[in-house]
């Protein structure tokens, strides 16, 4: 199998998908290699998977989606880990407790106990592999898992019985919740105070019993930790409710609890919202008065049953009469602020390639927004543009043209097409109608956007505005940046790349510029606004399209520096890299949706019956819409299309960098939990995405303020890498580490995304270098048991530079050790059978690996000999396998991915194990030993604790994450990505908190990763980087210096 | 289903017209050089030019004829902008040549495309100063063509984004680059011109790759992407710009068609000036 999976290479990860797919029927055969990896396991897996109520095929995209989201898990994951860990945590948690002995038994001891004999059938099967959340169903499937989450969640949460009815979603919220503690550890720590001050009782003492029983046994603390972290998952959930009691005041939904268990509470107050829907057509919800944005826009999608909903937003008019987006983490009541709950559904992030959207839903939706915007003149064309858009809206929502229709003018002329409507633009369009027989109502969709995109106002936010010398411009902003019209002609123009700052004061919008190649000052150019409330808006729109368009992840409100001035407002949802990842990891059957089309179709039905005629003949005769919908879903079941965008979408992140890949990767695995979280069969539910939101980077605010108080120490660490790939032939990399110096223990859990960043680098570059940040993450170890999985990518390519090599050996050695305690626990916690499986796995991923690059030795055997690998090594492995095998599906083309992947798994752990409290969540649970840990460095050995066991699907994630971030809970500040021609400078900020015992300690990492060329002075770059560095932070000091140069690698990228 | 933006270079109809005889005393000109035009020369080469277009390309070509009171009207180029199927009838920089596009207008007519005439007072627009990429417009903003001009054409091209470069030397923005391919600018290697390429580098949403050549006037070519013969650049001979000639024949893909200016040159006429090109076959 191994061998077999090697060779498999990249081809390997397709065939995981598909063979998930295949599998629906019958998962005996597998030969596929993607099943090979899924199942070789045991037959207990298989029994898993038969177990679950959902499809085989379902299962199986799970435990494909599984690795992903292990992978993707940093960024976006971590809300997703969070909420798959609190949608687990009590089954996966309690499975994993059972299997480790170790009962972090929060409230979930009971849930566990039943669990536990599934966990000993399924324990070693596929459900190690599977994520929490895919446990979850099943346990709550087939047992009542929902009860057991109550008790602590909802109990401190205040949530009430519905909730466990939607035990679904009240887990994604939990896990949103957890996410988003996770992220913010100071959040952790409040709710450790919180949960032992209210309800959390039950979670602390999971806690405190962890704590004990890790004191006794060290594996078994690891365990705890991951108990821990699942408990402190719930914490947070709790906290979070109780934080968004205290903040929202009431029962609003703090961004960590779930807007809609919010809603459910009775005692709110409702208010009638109005929203109008793209077709026109009107939609009515209640919520509570102080429901929050978000809340009002997840309802307005579950209604659409709409999943790609980051470009989507709601526009509600102020009290001058304009248009603002409404801001998903602030309460409606106090944006509006007025009692006209009345809100419009729009596209707020048009797609630059509609054709990547995932879902014709979602295409579909887009569709009617720019039918609106073209006839309304908003989105300016030609007249024969006109036509040939309006004759595939005819095509879309009435089918073939009909020769035999009487009159067909009489119809069209009530539709409105264009401002300048005319009866020969109707005969053209009647004329081009004719030319797209046989198009499905999807393909006329798909040929509108292509047509669409190509305007050259498709996606402009206008803003009127006055140069310097108050002649009056337009101010676009876009996807590339900002754009400067004088009447309807393009003056200037700034692409994101070429903008410092951005930043307003009164009703001036200034821009500060990055001096071009013969320049050598930076230069602002400034603009007048109408008003100061115009020049806010314009500058919220150039934050959120810069985050969108332009940023792997939202950067937190917090610190930003690229953003700043003024207002801490920030993107607060999933970028675009975020989105795609998540939608390209959607396998629901296209959802039906019907097109009647807006109110321009109803307008003309009131005039013409012929239409409806025409429609009826259509949809009995000629695949209705419908019917095509449906039509179409069989393919999705098959999975074609989701591989085949993802093709599409890797061609596309050519330019991107690694970063963004990862997160891409990070939130299609959230997505994917999301889903597997949710009723199979049933259309998709507002999941994870939603809570996504949740989690946003927001809370770390809160969280770093609750830690401090709570928070004996606080360690602050910086990290710089500055990074090199060169497409061409070399890549070099540099990382400069910067750690406080009063912080003294380094506890860094770096955030996942970083650990991500690097080690997507690493993998790219040949897997060289292990991430500097896992080393760190040992560190954490003390707070959580996570061992640091860092061993493995410690393994360091040839091309490292001797000095950065040895700095990490350095710093991972003394992760390791301090990880070695927090190791031992582990161990204990990983099942023989299941460590065993992994090993498998591992073996099979690392021997893709080595095929790729050549330096892994597979000892997977020699691993899964030893059932004691230590928990480093087993994290390190599963996070190498699945990142084998994401990156195997995912890329084919490019061995990064395949490093990004398991960047991002790493990541996520750590996000999870964040969360360090109780127990639930096992998420991270180290699993077996990695092939590469033992190749790689001594430090493996180090740290390496036996470890054995664990059973949760977490574990994957957590193996990375322990590995890399140990454990430590990473909160994402910031991300921000600076490209200019030749260098792609990534900046990202992870706070992490640990708690431990009365101790809390806060980590602040900064790693700046550029990324550029061949042409790249290394000396020059780290230099500079340092320079800056310092210069930012002062109380810091670099820490860690790395450099990577890859020259093979680079190629292959290319 | 070819849509919108398709098929960059495909032309199907030229219109050309005649060289007036008083084309040689009084054609403007922007050089002070005094280099007298042989009229027979001229003419000989602009029937080799349209004798390319025609018979070597197989475009229908639709041939005006020169009106003595018109010095310039051999340079059709900027009478007319046509871009799919629509055409904007300018209004020339140079007063002496505002009558120039009423024959251009009646032959557009002809062809049954869409017509747009730009007539306020205020606006002046060559098309020799409207460079057209495939994707969009970059209309140069030079003695002969004027900001409202240019709005004017963004009005007429509303699919189009239509950036303004300014044109600090030279006659027309076409005077130093033109389009060598879908997404390659052929562009002068003097500072002015590279100047301009950078605005309009920065100007742009899409990538360009750019040709130098060592003289601005070869820069002037005439890119065409017909059926039977895949890319076709019509560029100035090796007799006049050797060096800018070497440049071009690296373009592998292209069929390369020199053709000789000489003598339309000498009043600023450039390759692309004596011809407008048509894509009768509407991209939808």
């Amino acid at each position: 199998m191994r061998r077999a999976l090697t060779l498999m290479g990249t081809s390997v990860l397709r065939t995981g998908q598909i063979v998930g797919v295949d599998s629906s029927g019958d998962f005996g055969g597998c030969e596929t290699v993607g099943r090979a990896l899924f199942f070789r396991g045991e037959p207990g897996e298989r029994s898993r998977l038969e177990k679950f109520p959902i499809n085989g095929s379902l299962e199986i995209t799970t435990g494909s989606l599984v690795a992903m989201t292990t992978e993707a898990g940093s960024e976006t994951e971590v809300k997703e880990t969070a909420e798959e860990s609190a949608a687990q945590p009590d089954q996966s948690e309690k499975e994993a407790e059972k299997a480790q002995e170790v009962a972090n038994a929060e409230g979930e001891e009971k849930a566990k106990e039943q669990d536990k004999a599934k966990e000993v059938k399924e324990g070693k099967g596929i459900s190690r592999y599977l994520p929490g959340w895919l446990k979850k169903q099943k346990s709550q499937g087939q047992t009542s898992p929902t009860k057991e989450v109550p008790p602590a969640e909802e109990a401190v949460s205040k949530e009430t019985p519905d909730e466990a009815e939607s035990a679904p979603e009240v887990n994604g919220h939990a896990e949103e919740v957890e996410e988003k503690e996770a992220a913010e550890t100071v959040q952790v720590k409040e709710r450790d105070a919180e949960s032992h001050s209210n309800a959390s009782a039950d979670t602390e003492p999971a806690k405190e019993e962890k704590e004990e029983k890790s004191s006794e046994k060290s594996p078994e603390e690891t365990k705890e930790t991951k108990g821990e972290e699942g408990a402190e998952e719930l914490k947070k959930e709790k906290e979070g409710e109780v934080e968004a009691k205290g903040e929202g005041g009431e029962g609003q939904t703090s961004i960590f609890t779930s807007p809609l268990r919010l809603a459910r509470k009775t005692k709110m107050k409702l208010v009638v919202c109005h929203v109008t829907l793209l077709d026109g057509t009107d939609f009515t919800c209640e919520v509570e008065k102080r429901a929050k944005g978000q809340y009002l826009f997840f309802k307005v999608c579950e209604h659409l049953n709409l999943l790609e909903k980051d470009y989507f937003g709601l526009i509600y008019k102020d009290s001058h009469e304009q248009k603002c987006w409404l801001d998903p983490t602030k309460e409606i009541k106090r944006q509006i602020r007025s009692n006209n709950w009345q809100f419009a559904f729009n596209v707020k992030f048009y797609p630059p390639e509609p054709s990547l959207l995932t879902e014709d839903i979602t295409r579909y939706l887009l569709c009617l927004q720019l039918r609106e915007d073209v006839a309304s003149g908003r989105l300016p064309c030609s007249f024969v543009t006109h036509a040939l858009l309006g004759s595939y809206t005819l095509q879309a929502e009435f089918g073939d043209y009909e020769p035999d229709q009487p009159r067909p003018l009489d119809y069209i002329s009530q539709l409105t097409f264009a401002p300048n409507q005319n009866k020969e633009m109707e005969e053209k369009i009647l004329e081009l109608h004719k030319s797209h027989r046989g198009l499905t109502p999807a393909q006329a969709d798909t040929q509108f956007l292509e047509n669409a995109k190509k305007l050259s106002m498709y996606g402009v936010d206008l803003h009127h505005a006055k140069d310097s010398e108050a002649v009056d411009i337009m101010l676009g902003v876009c996807a590339n940046g900002l754009l400067v019209y004088k009447d309807r002609l393009r003056i200037n123009r700034f692409a994101w790349p070429k903008i410092l700052k951005i930043s307003y004061k009164r009703n001036n919008f200034y821009i500060k510029i990055r001096p071009g190649e013969t320049e050598q000052f930076e230069s602002t150019v400034g603009f007048k606004l109408q008003n100061h409330r115009s020049a806010k808006k314009l500058w919220k729109v150039c934050v959120e399209n810069h985050s969108f368009f332009r940023l792997n992840a939202p950067e937190p409100p917090t610190k930003a520096r690229f953003l700043t001035l003024g207002s801490k407002f920030r993107y607060s949802g999933r970028t675009q890299a975020q989105t795609r990842m998540a939608s390209s990891l959607i396998d629901r059957p296209a959802p039906n949706f019907e097109r009647t089309s807006s109110k321009r179709i109803s307008r003309s039905l009131d005039g013409a019956p012929v239409i409806n005629i025409t429609e009826a003949g259509r949809d009995m005769a000629e695949n209705g819409r419908e019917l095509h919908s449906d039509s179409k879903s069989p393919m999705r079941v098959h999975g074609d299309n989701i591989y085949v965008r993802h093709s599409n979408l890797m061609l596309e992140d050519h330019d991107k960098t690694q970063d963004e890949v990862l997160k891409h990767q990070a939130s299609i695995s959230q997505l994917k939990r999301s889903f597997m979280e949710a009723p199979p069969p049933s259309p998709p539910q507002p999941n994870q995405w939603e809570k996504r939101l949740t989690s946003s980077p927001a809370t770390t605010l809160r969280i770093q303020q609750q830690q401090q108080q709570v928070t004996t120490e606080v360690e602050i660490e910086e990290t710089v890498v500055i990074q090199e790939v060169s497409k061409a032939t070399k890549s070099g990399f540099v990382t400069v580490t910067t750690s406080d110096p009063t912080a003294e223990q380094e506890t860094r859990a770096e955030v996942e995304e970083e650990a991500a960043v690097v080690l997507v680098k690493e993998a790219k570059t040949a897997k060289q270098e292990s991430v500097s940040s896992e080393s760190e993450s040992e560190e954490e170890a003390e707070y959580h048991p996570n061992v640091p999985v860092s061993i493995s990518h410690t393994q360091i390519p040839e091309e490292n530079e001797d000095e950065e090599e040895h700095e990490k050996n350095e710093v991972e050695a003394v992760e390791q050790d301090k990880t070695g305690p927090d190791a031992a626990p582990h161990p204990a916690e990983v099942n023989q059978p299941e460590a065993i499986a992994r090993l498998e796995e591992e073996c099979g991923k690392v021997d893709t690996e080595a095929t790729e690059d050549e330096k892994v030795e597979p000892e997977p055997e020699g691993s899964t000999d030893d059932p004691k690998m230590l928990p480093d090594e087993a994290t390190n492995g599963v996070s190498h396998k699945e990142e084998a095998v994401t990156s195997l599906a995912e890329e084919e083309e490019q061995p990064k991915m395949n490093g990004e992947s398991s960047v991002l798994e790493a990541e996520l752990r750590p996000q999870v194990i964040c969360c360090s409290e109780p127990p639930v969540v096992k998420t991270e649970m180290v699993t077996i030993s990695d092939t590469f840990a033992a190749q790689k460095t001594e430090i493996a050995t180090k740290e390496v604790p036996i470890v054995h066991t664990e059973t949760k699907t977490i574990t994957y994630e957590a193996a990375q994450l322990d590995g890399t971030g140990d454990g430590e809970p990473g909160v994402l500040m910031t991300a921000q990505t600076i490209t200019s021609e030749s260098l792609c400078t990534t900046t990202t900020t992870h706070i992490t908190k640990t708690l431990k015992g009365g101790l809390s300690e806060t980590r602040i990492e900064k790693r700046i990763v550029i990324t550029g060329d061949c042409d790249i002075d290394h000396d020059q770059a780290l230099a500079q980087a340092i320079k800056e560095a310092k210069e930012q932070h002062p109380d810091m000091s670099v820490t860690r210096v790395v450099v990577h140069k890859e020259t093979e690698l680079a190629e292959e990228e290319d | 289903m070819a849509g919108l933006m398709a098929g960059f270079g495909h032309y199907t109809h030229a219109v050309v017209r005649g060289i007036p005889a008083s084309l040689v005393k009084e054609a403007l000109r922007t050089s002070a050089s005094e280099a007298d035009v042989d009229l027979d020369k001229a003419r000989r080469e602009h029937e080799a030019y349209v004798e390319v277009l025609r018979t070597r390309l197989g475009l229908e070509v639709l041939e005006l004829p020169a009106d003595e009171s018109m010095p310039d009207c051999v340079f059709v180029e900027d009478a007319a902008v046509v871009c799919g199927d629509t055409a904007l009838i300018t209004r020339p920089g140079a007063e002496s040549r505002r009558r120039e596009t009423e024959a251009m207008k009646e032959a557009l007519k002809g062809l049954d495309l869409n017509i747009v005439e730009m007539t306020e007072e205020n606006a002046t627009l060559d098309g020799g100063d409207v460079l057209f990429t495939g994707r969009e417009f970059f209309v140069g903003l030079s003695k002969r063509t004027n900001q409202r001009g240019a709005e004017i054409l963004a009005d007429a091209f509303k699919d189009y984004a239509v950036s303004t470069v300014p044109v600090l030397e030279g006659l027309h923005l076409k005077s130093f680059c033109s389009m060598g391919g879908p997404g390659l600018i052929v562009i002068g290697s003097s500072e002015p011109a590279q100047k301009a390429l950078k605005i309009m580098q920065q100007m742009s949403d899409h990538r360009y790759d750019k040709l130098t050549v060592p003289d601005d006037l070869a820069a002037n070519c005439i890119y065409m992407n017909l059926p039977d013969k895949g890319h076709v650049l019509l560029h100035s001979t090796a007799d006049e710009f050797p060096e800018s000639v070497k440049v071009f024949e690296k373009l592998k893909d292209h069929m390369l068609i020199p053709v000789s200016n000489k003598e339309k040159v000498k009043v600023d006429g450039a390759l692309t000036c004596c011809s407008v090109l048509i894509n009768k076959k509407a991209n939808i």
